[in-house]
C-alpha cells in the first residue's frame, strides 16, 4: 500500500504537468484541423479532383466490378492458402539443411545455400513466366494456372522464409544447445524441444512480414491467364475505360493485409515488453 | 559539512506501482566529496542514484544541483543530465562504436566539441588508464574490467559536476575488481565529486569521506567511515555490517 501523502509542492508540480498535457492535446487538435483544411483546399477543392473521382472512385463502376473482382479474389485466396502450407514445409527443410554441420551433409548444405541465393536473387516475375508459360510448354500439357501460381510462389517465398528460420535458429545462443546436449538430448530433440521454440519467438515478426508480402504477390498470378482479382479488374477496366475496378481490387488486398499487420504490430510490441521487462539498465 | 552542498535532495519519495522504494530520503553531497551508499539489494541505492541523475522521475521531494531546483518540471532535464556522469553495473558501452567513439560521443554530440579536440582529450584519458592502444577497438574486444574502466572514462570525458557510480564492480570477476576500484580512487584523489553505491565495504571505508546506510528506502545512519564501520549506532546497521565481517 502506498501511504505517502504528496507534499504541496508535488501537488503543484502535478498540476503543472497536467496543464502541459492539456496544452499538448489542444495543440494536436488545432494542428489536425489546420492540416485537414489544407488538404481540403489543395486536393479536394481543385478542378482536377472531379476527374480523379470519375476515373478512380466511381461508385457505379465499383458496384459493377465488385462481384467479378470478388470471385477473382477467391482464386487469390486459394493460391495463398495452398502456398502458406507448401512454403512452410519447404522452407523448414531448407533451413534445417543449411544448419546441418556434419561433413557428410555438405552437398545438401551447399544445395540449400544455392537455392536460397538463386530464388532470393531472381525477380518473382521471371519465376512466374518460367513456371507459368515455360513448364506447360516443355511438358506440352495444360496445367491449371492456380497450380502454377502455387509452385511459383512456393519456389520464391521458401527461399526468403528459409533464411528467416535459419537466422532464428542461429540467433538462439549456442549455450542453449550445449545445455540441451549436456542433458543427453540428440540433435533433432535439441532442435525440436529447445532451439525451435525459442527461435520461433525471434522469427515471428519477420515471418509475418513475409506473409504480408506474399498476400500481395499472389496478385501477380493475373499474368498467367488466371482469372484472379486483378485480371477481373483489368477486364472490367478495359470495358468501361475507368480505373475504379483496380481500386476495388486494391481495397480487397489492403483489407486482407490489415489484420496481419495489426497482429504483427501487437505481437512485436508484446515481445519487446517481455524482453525488456526490468531491463532499464 | 559545507555551507552550500553541490547536490542536495530533500524528502525524496519513489514508488514502482505499489512498492515504495524511496521513503523520504534526505541526502547531500559537497563539492569534491566522495560518498558511499551502502545497503542490501533492494534497499533503494540504485533508484536513489537514478532519481538524483534525473534518469527516473520522482514522486515527491526536491533535488537541487547548486542552487537550481532540478526536480522542477520546467527545467530541461537533458541539459541537467549533461552535468552528471553516470556509470552502471553492466558497463553499457555502445557495442557498435569503438572505445574512442564511445568516449567522445557526448563531447561531440551534446557539447558540440570539434572531433579532433574531443579525441585528443579522450586519448589523454585512455592513456591514463592504459587503454590508449584499445582506442580503435570495439568494446567486445575488451575484458570486463577494461570495459568498465572505459565506461567510467566515458562518463568523466565531459567533466561532469557529479559522478554517479552504481555498483560498478558487481558484474566483474574478482580479479578485475581491483583495476576498476583503482581508477575510482584516482578520480577521488583528483577531487571528483562522487556518489557511489557499492558492496565493496573495504573500499568504501578507504576512499569515502562519508558513508550512508540505506535500508528499505530510508537512510538509517550516516557518518565518516571510521565511525560508521567501527561503531555503528543503529542496531539495523550493526546487523547489516555483521554479515560482511563475519
Amino acid at each position: 500500500m502506498t501511504t505517502h501523502q504528496p507534499s504541496a509542492l508535488e501537488i503543484d508540480r502535478r498540476a503543472y504537468r497536467r496543464g502541459r498535457e492539456r496544452r499538448s492535446i489542444g495543440v494536436a487538435i488545432l494542428s489536425s484541423l489546420v492540416f485537414a483544411a489544407l488538404l481540403w483546399v489543395s486536393v479536394f477543392n481543385t478542378p482536377g479532383w472531379a476527374a480523379v473521382q470519375r476515373f478512380f472512385f466511381s461508385p457505379d463502376i465499383a458496384l459493377r466490378a465488385l462481384p467479378k473482382v470478388w470471385d477473382g479474389f477467391l482464386v487469390n485466396l486459394q493460391v495463398l492458402a495452398f502456398s502458406v502450407v507448401t512454403v512452410a514445409v519447404l522452407a523448414l527443410l531448407i533451413a534445417v539443411a543449411r544448419t546441418l554441420r556434419q561433413p557428410v551433409f555438405f552437398p545438401l548444405r551447399a544445395l540449400a545455400a544455392g537455392y536460397t541465393d538463386l530464388f532470393r536473387g531472381l525477380p518473382f516475375i521471371i519465376v512466374l513466366y518460367l513456371i507459368g508459360f515455360g513448364v506447360p510448354t516443355v511438358m506440352n500439357t495444360r496445367i491449371p494456372p492456380v497450380v502454377l501460381g502455387v509452385i511459383a510462389v512456393t519456389l520464391t517465398y521458401s527461399a526468403y522464409v528459409a533464411e528467416v528460420i535459419r537466422a532464428g535458429i542461429e540467433a538462439v545462443h549456442p549455450s542453449q544447445q550445449l545445455a540441451a546436449r549436456a542433458l543427453g538430448l540428440g540433435y533433432v530433440q535439441t532442435l525440436r524441444r529447445v532451439v525451435l521454440p525459442q527461435a520461433l519467438r525471434k522469427m515471428t515478426p519477420p515471418l509475418m512480414n513475409d506473409f504480408i508480402s506474399m498476400q500481395k504477390d499472389v496478385g501477380l498470378i493475373s499474368i498467367l491467364a488466371a482469372t484472379d482479382a486483378i485480371a477481373a479488374a483489368r477486364s472490367v477496366a478495359s470495358l468501361t475505360y475507368n480505373f475504379t475496378p483496380y481500386v476495388v481490387a486494391g481495397i480487397l488486398f489492403i483489407l486482407l493485409a490489415i489484420p496481419t499487420i495489426r497482429v504483427t504490430d501487437w505481437y512485436t510490441e508484446r515481445l519487446r515488453e517481455r524482453e525488456q521487462a526490468g531491463a532499464i539498465l | 559539512m559545507t555551507a552550500s552542498p553541490l547536490l542536495r535532495a530533500t524528502d525524496l519519495w519513489k514508488a514502482f506501482g505499489e512498492r515504495e522504494v524511496l521513503r523520504g530520503v534526505d541526502v547531500s553531497l559537497a563539492r569534491h566529496e566522495v560518498v558511499a551508499l551502502i545497503g542490501a539489494s533492494g534497499s533503494g541505492k540504485s533508484t536513489l542514484l537514478r532519481c538524483l541523475g534525473l534518469l527516473e522521475p520522482i514522486d515527491d521531494g526536491q533535488i537541487f544541483l547548486g542552487d537550481e531546483d532540478i526536480s522542477d518540471p520546467r527545467v530541461d532535464a537533458n541539459r541537467v543530465r549533461a552535468r552528471f556522469g553516470a556509470v552502471f553495473q553492466s558497463y553499457n558501452l555502445f557495442p557498435h562504436l569503438s572505445v574512442l567513439d564511445n568516449v567522445t560521443l557526448a563531447s561531440r554530440v551534446v557539447h558540440r566539441m570539434p572531433r579532433a579536440q574531443a579525441e585528443e582529450r579522450a586519448l589523454t584519458l585512455l592513456e591514463r588508464i592504459g587503454l590508449s592502444d584499445k582506442a580503435k577497438e570495439h568494446p567486445d574486444r575488451l575484458s570486463g574490467g577494461q570495459q568498465q574502466r572505459a565506461a567510467i572514462v566515458r562518463a568523466i570525458a565531459t567533466d561532469p559536476e557529479v559522478l554517479l557510480l552504481d555498483e560498478v564492480t558487481s558484474a566483474l570477476d574478482p580479479e578485475l575488481v581491483g583495476e576498476v576500484l583503482e581508477l575510482v580512487r584516482d578520480l577521488a584523489d583528483d577531487g571528483t565529486t562522487i556518489l557511489m553505491a557499492t558492496h565493496e565495504m573495504a573500499f568504501a571505508r578507504d576512499v569515502a569521506d562519508r558513508v550512508v546506510f540505506l535500508d528499505a528506502g530510508t537512510i538509517v545512519e550516516q557518518g565518516p567511515p571510521a565511525q560508521l564501520f567501527s561503531a555503528p549506532e543503529q542496531p539495523r546497521t550493526r546487523e547489516f555490517l555483521a554479515r560482511f565481517t563475519a
